[in-house]
């Protein structure tokens, strides 16, 4: 993938991107942006586009970003910086939270929209472990499923810069603190979103827990569903191929 | 040099094998290990203490708030302050310091200082902190905004106690359409603002500010860490125009006399050890420093320093690393000095009630402190001292 930078009324964004088609903006989740098997699955059939959230990974918390709100219109203005009618929007975890407060403010640039394991919805169940309080290791294990996949995952990172991860959580903390990974409104919005809608879940998710996918459902009108079996939080990563072929269906259908 | 008795007033009868099960004394231990039939002869022994300090001479007794922990009971330390301004006669009562990020209404801290102030007829010297990073668990409040939040609480309540109301204030996380302070506080300008710190340039810089002049406060950290925060603060000094007093800088310590260095080395073992590793115990670095609550570089630098030694103290590491007093009278009257000169701080603070002491360890050493230290320590700042860099 390459990487680009692209200005968002001031902002610098940086971005991976790869493949043509249709253009996919997607998301990234609480470990910020990173390429994985969805990003590369994805970028075959499609133009992939894959910005780096202020806050996250090597972009400091700009000073107006004080909640999702702020994330939210800041995603839309992304969307019109990068001079396109629509995109097929796309969110993972934190980012799917966004996402889905993009869908419910406008979604007149949107094609359609997809939610993997997105924060956003309070858990009815107990909650799934506080990622804030979790170490490094012990934050990667929580993601998977697979802990082969775990295992794979922490050789990798072992190489990161301490620096990335800790904005990452800083990034994330500024958005998700309180109430923690949860709006206490979006539910009541979520009727607003009236566009085709994909979401996925992986059963075994430790972070939000795979009940919450229910609320989701029941508000967005006519949502396809994809209840994936054997997979943590970290969709991506742990179902990436299989994701990027049912949501990519599920985009030329909504075209 | 003034001397002053700091007390966290732990929970004292924490089941150490109990909460040995839990990975924290702090925000997960549940609350089921603590009995209130035995909190409330603490917190009656603990004022008792304070009260008897008052008694002794000490210059200041001092309060500080911590949440949702074995490790202090004063998640609301203005109520201590308030019974101790009834009962004491001498000493400035310190609170040091309240955690203003935590809160939604500084004003209310603003008032309760005020109120304090007139009960106290003038006696207060007041903290402001930022909570430690575990509180920002247990209160909610996002450690990302902690810094913006400290700031902007400290202008309002400054403002609130020296500004005529009623005024408006419009911040970006405290805003007020009303500010008018009843009671306005005793103390002109206002009460003294100390500022308890473990050594963050940050806040040594913004004390040390010509506007400010706030004593800092070093707490509990080894004695490299102390002398070279204490050199910051006389650097920026200097920076700004202006030598820093002894009165500007203050210096917390655990401090346990008894007859001979021998005797107090091995009563002190168990309880500093315990304050230590358990009181002072956290799972990993996610709860003692949340995410943002200090820049990516200070945390880096934090991880590299407080995590290596913590859970292994033993009372031989900590009087090497010079984290805590502990001796006959003539040996840490002895170090003090020696401390004082190396380092220049004008007052002493010392913790004379440590983690699980028993009420009759702690008034031996409370009293024996009182009687064979402090007068040599009290009015001994010597001139010379504030040329030392």
């Amino acid at each position: 993938m390459r990487e680009t930078v692209l200005d968002v009324r001031g902002t610098n964004v940086r971005m991976f991107e790869a493949g043509t088609g249709p253009t996919v903006l997607v998301l990234h989740g609480i470990d910020g942006l990173a390429v994985d098997p969805l990003l590369s699955d994805l970028s075959k059939s499609f133009r992939v586009v894959a910005p780096e959230f202020p806050g996250f990974t090597r972009s400091p918390i700009p000073d107006w970003m004080m909640s999702v709100n702020d994330a939210a219109f800041f995603t839309l203005d992304l969307i019109a910086a990068l001079g396109l009618p629509q995109v097929h929007l796309v969110g993972h975890s934190i980012g799917g939270w966004i996402a889905a407060e993009v869908a419910i403010r406008s979604t007149h640039a949107l094609a359609s929209l997809s939610l993997l394991a997105p924060a956003g919805v309070m858990p009815r169940e107990a909650p799934g472990q506080d990622v804030f309080l979790l170490s490094g290791e012990e934050g990667v294990r929580a993601l998977f499923h697979d802990q082969a996949l775990a295992d794979q995952e922490i050789a990798a990172r072992a190489g990161d810069e301490l620096d990335i991860m800790l904005q990452n959580r800083a990034g994330l903390a500024r958005l998700a603190w309180t109430p923690r990974m949860a709006s206490v409104v979006l539910p009541h919005w979520l009727h607003r979103i009236d566009i085709p809608t994909f979401i996925a879940w992986g059963r075994e998710d430790r972070i939000l827990p795979f009940s919450t996918h229910e609320v989701f459902l029941k508000e967005i009108a006519g949502a396809e569903f994809l209840a994936l079996s054997a997979c943590g939080h970290a969709i991506p990563q742990e179902r990436g191929a299989e994701v990027a072929r049912r949501m990519g269906a599920f985009m030329n259908g909504a075209n | 040099m003034k001397v002053y008795f700091f007390h966290l007033m732990p929970y004292g009868d924490l089941d150490i094998a109990e909460s040995d099960k839990h990975n924290s004394a702090w925000v997960t231990i549940p609350n089921s290990n603590f009995d209130p039939q035995k909190g409330m002869k603490l917190y009656d022994r603990y004022i008792g203490e304070l009260e008897l300090g008052d008694k002794l001479g000490f210059d200041g007794i001092c309060v500080n708030e911590h949440h949702q922990t074995a490790y202090g009971l004063m998640p609301a330390p203005n109520l201590i302050a308030a019974a101790l301004a009834r009962s004491t006669k001498q000493a400035k009562i310190c609170i040091l310091g309240r955690a203003l990020p935590l809160v939604n209404n500084p004003v209310m801290i603003a008032e309760e200082f005020a109120m304090l102030d007139h009960m106290s007829g003038g006696r207060i010297i007041t903290g402001f902190v930022r909570g430690i990073g575990s509180e920002y668990f247990s209160n909610s409040v996002n450690p990302t905004f902690s810094h913006e939040r400290f700031y902007e609480a400290h202008e309002l309540i400054i403002k609130a106690w020296t500004e005529t109301g009623p005024f408006r204030y419009q911040g970006k996380h405290y805003q007020f359409d009303y500010v008018n302070l009843w009671p306005r506080p005793v103390q002109a300008p206002h009460p003294p603002v100390w500022i308890p710190s473990q050594g963050s340039k940050e806040t040594i810089v913004w004390c040390a500010a010509a506007e400010r002049k706030y004593t800092y406060l070093q707490t509990f950290s080894p004695y490299p860490v102390a002398l070279k925060a204490f050199n910051a603060y006389r650097e920026e000094a200097r920076k700004n125009g202006y030598e820093a007093q002894p009165s500007q800088m203050g210096w917390a310590v655990p401090t346990y006399v008894a007859e001979t260095d021998e005797i107090a080395r091995r009563e002190l073992k168990e309880h500093i050890e315990v304050f230590f590793n358990k009181f002072l115990r956290f799972p990993s670095i996610e709860m003692r420093l949340p995410p943002g609550y200090s820049s990516i570089s200070s945390t880096k630098t934090l991880m590299e320093m407080k995590f290596k030694n913590r859970t292994s103290s033993t009372i031989d590491t900590l009087i090497d690393n010079g984290m805590i007093l502990v001796g006959s009278p003539e040996t840490v009257r002895a170090r003090i000095e020696q401390c004082q000169k190396e380092m220049g701080f004008g007052h002493l603070m010392a913790m004379l009630q440590i983690a699980t002491m028993p009420a009759d360890m702690t008034e031996r050493n409370i009293r024996l402190f009182a009687a064979e230290v402090m007068p040599h320590l009290q009015g001994a700042v010597r001139p010379q001292l504030q040329a030392i860099a």
